[in-house]
């Protein structure tokens, strides 16, 4: 972003990459999958990279409001100064922050989600599917709570999953009564509390009773903690978990 | 002459009493902080009229939805036939509607016999749900003991309603077709015209007055039980879902509320000259989050109070559904049961509440300076709050608009801000987010993996 800005350019939309998608080895396959779309769909975007600070999600959820204000204030601060107007991001937590709870603190800007950016690139015909590698494949889809009940987000992703001309099997527990993966309210980063399971093995056998080869996923904490329940029941061999992103990517 | 009097004085005792409970429901609302309206009104009209009015949220389970709804139905349209009953009652007359309006008025009562009927039905299934099927939801660890005899003793309640009320139009339809005197003709009731004759056929006129005054009687004396009985109860949302689909919060559910002061804190760290505006600022107390009912919100006390304890929200708590202590239901319960005993003890007056920084003469007990060494947390443990993922799945899932995970938020906010407490897994990813501003700390720069491009 910096160096647009020294040329005095506006770029197309300001991809957000988040944390987990910097930091996290799997996340940032989906970084990558993602920013190869954009490039091959000619969209003029750039990154943020060393100021982009975390979003302040985790903090504000745990109940750290002094921490969450400073990085939010800090990130507005940056975004204000590139007079930045549309963000789009591959974490659907850093799009409920952003989108929700920036604009009182004075950050006001167009987010989207990648999901909604890729239907919109498939719709306008800048983004194609060929091959059909995933005709007749299983595929589930996982509704993360922040893109879906936080921000009734549904229909989009699926919409972009059509696209492949996959067999797209629902789970029991979907769209407004899909089932947490488990990682969001910081969950993430601590232990469980004491109790029978975990919640992201109750969720991947939900996941994997579709009989589905295919678990997408639109959220890269939901990324993980579908991976590790599907190492868990050691199904790892048959049953992948993608982001849509990546989905897409193969399917060029 | 004597049955007016009695109805009068029972009335009015009736009366008195409910309005004193329901008196101290609304203080104990209030005891919460006040809260500031967002969003247009037409919106929060829209959802008092589909999601209290219109049963909306609840035809996501259809077969408990569909004889709630029997009953629902069968309560609004009982009230019509209530207002005949205060009348006949204060005035000595019969049937006080019946001449004036005629086939309408056979019409309206045979209305209300089918959905009483209904009604009837209704009250056997849920019955059995809650006591043969013992449905899970029902059987949660929080509804041991006085929650579980609640629901049971509404359901009893509407049975004795219904005997009342079908006792009352059988015998009448009976003594109609006697010819007895006062019994005007009113036309055929849906149920009980065959009813009534099928039961008390052949009885003689004088006992079947009784049978009809024992019914009529029955009716309005389980009618003022339950109003006295809401206040005390989970039925207290039959009245409150009303309002509470109202001030129910309008934002997309994932956003959380701002809090102003530490934002303003903040920014005048980060800003000398936003600092300078602020200065001459009056005393503000520093408190955050919450610990008590009198630190939550209004509306999140009219939750608890509103709260059916349907366990809807539990029964789809990721926490709670893996064994996790976790209930969005018994957050609820808990926050009204502290708000009682919290009201209750105010009510006394008594200087031993008030908190001992306080006291001083003429100091009066409030909800501003009273303290009992006691708090939230002596209900819900923090167990509990740390195990919420913050899904919104309860606050998806309850058919009246209840938000267990607000409050769930404001202890947690609590916790961290007043007590630096909390689980101390988190410490590691504050110490990050403070140093490197990111969620975890690596070495890494942000875009090392635009090298995978
Ligand atoms: S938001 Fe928290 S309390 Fe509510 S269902 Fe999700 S985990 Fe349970
Ligand atoms: S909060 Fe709502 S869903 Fe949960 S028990 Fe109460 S009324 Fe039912």
């Amino acid at each position: 972003m910096a160096e647009l800005a020294a040329e005095d350019r506006q770029p197309e939309v300001l991809f957000w990459v988040g944390c987990a998608g910097s930091f996290d080895d799997r996340a940032q396959r989906v970084t990558v999958a993602f920013t190869k779309l954009l490039q091959k769909a000619g969209v003029d975007f750039a990154i943020l990279g060393q100021e982009e600070s975390c979003t302040g999600d985790p903090a504000r959820r745990a109940g750290n409001e002094f921490l969450f204000q400073m990085l939010a204030q800090q990130n507005i601060a940056v975004l204000n100064m590139y007079k930045v107007k549309k963000i789009v991001t591959a974490c659907p937590h850093c799009f409920n922050t952003l989108k929700n709870e920036y604009p009182v603190l004075g950050g006001d800007y167009e987010v989207v989600h990648h999901t909604q950016f890729l239907k919109s690139l498939l719709a306008e015909g800048r983004l194609k599917i060929e091959g059909g590698q995933f005709k007749g494949k299983k595929i589930t889809y996982h509704d993360s709570c922040y893109l879906g009940r936080a921000n009734g987000v549904y229909e989009a992703p699926r919409s972009v999953l059509a696209a492949l001309d996959a067999d797209l099997v629902e789970m029991k527990r979907c769209r407004t009564t899909g089932l947490c993966c488990g990682a969001g309210g910081a969950q993430m980063w601590k232990e469980d509390e004491p109790g029978d399971k975990r919640i992201n093995t109750e969720r991947t056998e939900e996941a994997l009773a579709t009989g589905a080869e295919i678990i997408a996923v639109n959220c890269p904490f939901c990324l993980t903690m579908m991976s590790d329940g599907v190492k868990l029941k050691e199904q790892q061999e048959s049953v992948m978990v993608y982001d849509l992103a990546e989905l897409i990517l193969n399917g060029q | 002459m004597l049955q007016p009097i009695l109805f009068a004085i029972v009335t009015i005792t009736a009366f008195v009493f409910a309005g004193r409970q329901f008196m101290k429901i609304r203080q104990n609302i209030l005891l919460g902080k006040d809260e500031e309206l967002e969003g247009d009104s037409s919106q929060r009209w829209r959802n008092v009229l589909l999601i209290a009015f219109g049963q909306k949220k609840m035809f996501k389970r259809f077969v408990p939805a569909i004889f709630h709804l029997f009953i629902y139905v069968a309560f609004l349209f009982t009230q019509v036939e209530l207002i005949e009953i205060l009348v006949d009652g204060f005035t000595g007359s019969h049937r006080f509607f019946a001449a004036s309006l005629g086939s309408f008025y056979t019409f309206l009562i045979s209305f209300i016999e089918i959905l009483s009927l209904l009604a009837f039905v209704a009250t056997f299934v849920f019955l059995a749900r809650r006591n043969l099927l013992k449905v899970p939801r029902f059987q949660n660890p929080e509804m041991k003991g006085w929650p579980f005899l609640d629901g049971n003793i509404i359901l009893y309640l509407e049975i004795l309603l219904l005997i009342g009320v079908f006792s009352m139009n059988g015998a009448d339809k009976v003594l109609q077709g006697m010819g007895a005197a006062h019994y005007r003709p009113t036309g055929a009731f849906a149920v009980s015209s065959w009813l009534g004759p099928a039961l008390f056929g052949g009885l003689g006129e004088s006992t079947l007055i009784g049978i009809e005054r024992f019914g009529w009687w029955l009716h309005i004396l389980v009618v003022y039980g339950f109003l006295n009985y809401l206040p005390k109860s989970k039925h207290l949302h039959i009245l409150l879902a009303f309002p509470n689909t109202y001030f129910a919060k309008l934002n997309p559910k994932g956003q959380m509320s701002n809090m102003p002061k530490i934002q303003k804190e903040v920014a005048s760290m980060m800003d000398e000259s936003a600092a300078m505006d602020d200065s001459g600022g009056e005393e503000e107390e520093l408190f955050f989050g919450a610990n008590d009912v009198t630190r939550l919100g209004w509306t999140n006390l009219l939750n608890a109070y509103t709260c059916t304890e349907c366990g809807r929200c539990t029964s789809v708590c990721p926490a709670n559904i893996t064994g996790k202590k976790l209930s969005p239901r018994k957050i609820m319960m808990d926050v009204r049961d502290r708000a009682e005993e919290v009201g209750n003890n105010i009510a006394t007056g008594s200087p031993d509440f008030i908190s001992e920084e306080k006291r001083g003469d003429g100091l009066v007990l409030s909800k501003e300076n009273y303290a009992d060494g006691k708090s939230l947390f002596d209900y819900i443990s923090r167990e509990e709050i740390h195990a919420c993922t913050t899904c919104n799945a309860c606050v998806e899932a309850c058919p009246v608009l209840i938000n267990p995970l607000d409050i769930i938020l404001q202890l947690r906010r609590y916790e961290i801000l007043m007590e630096s407490a909390g689980p101390s897994d988190w410490l590691a990813l504050f110490n990050s987010l403070e140093n490197s501003q990111a969620a975890w700390a690596v070495s890494e720069a942000r875009d090392a993996w635009t090298a995978g491009i």
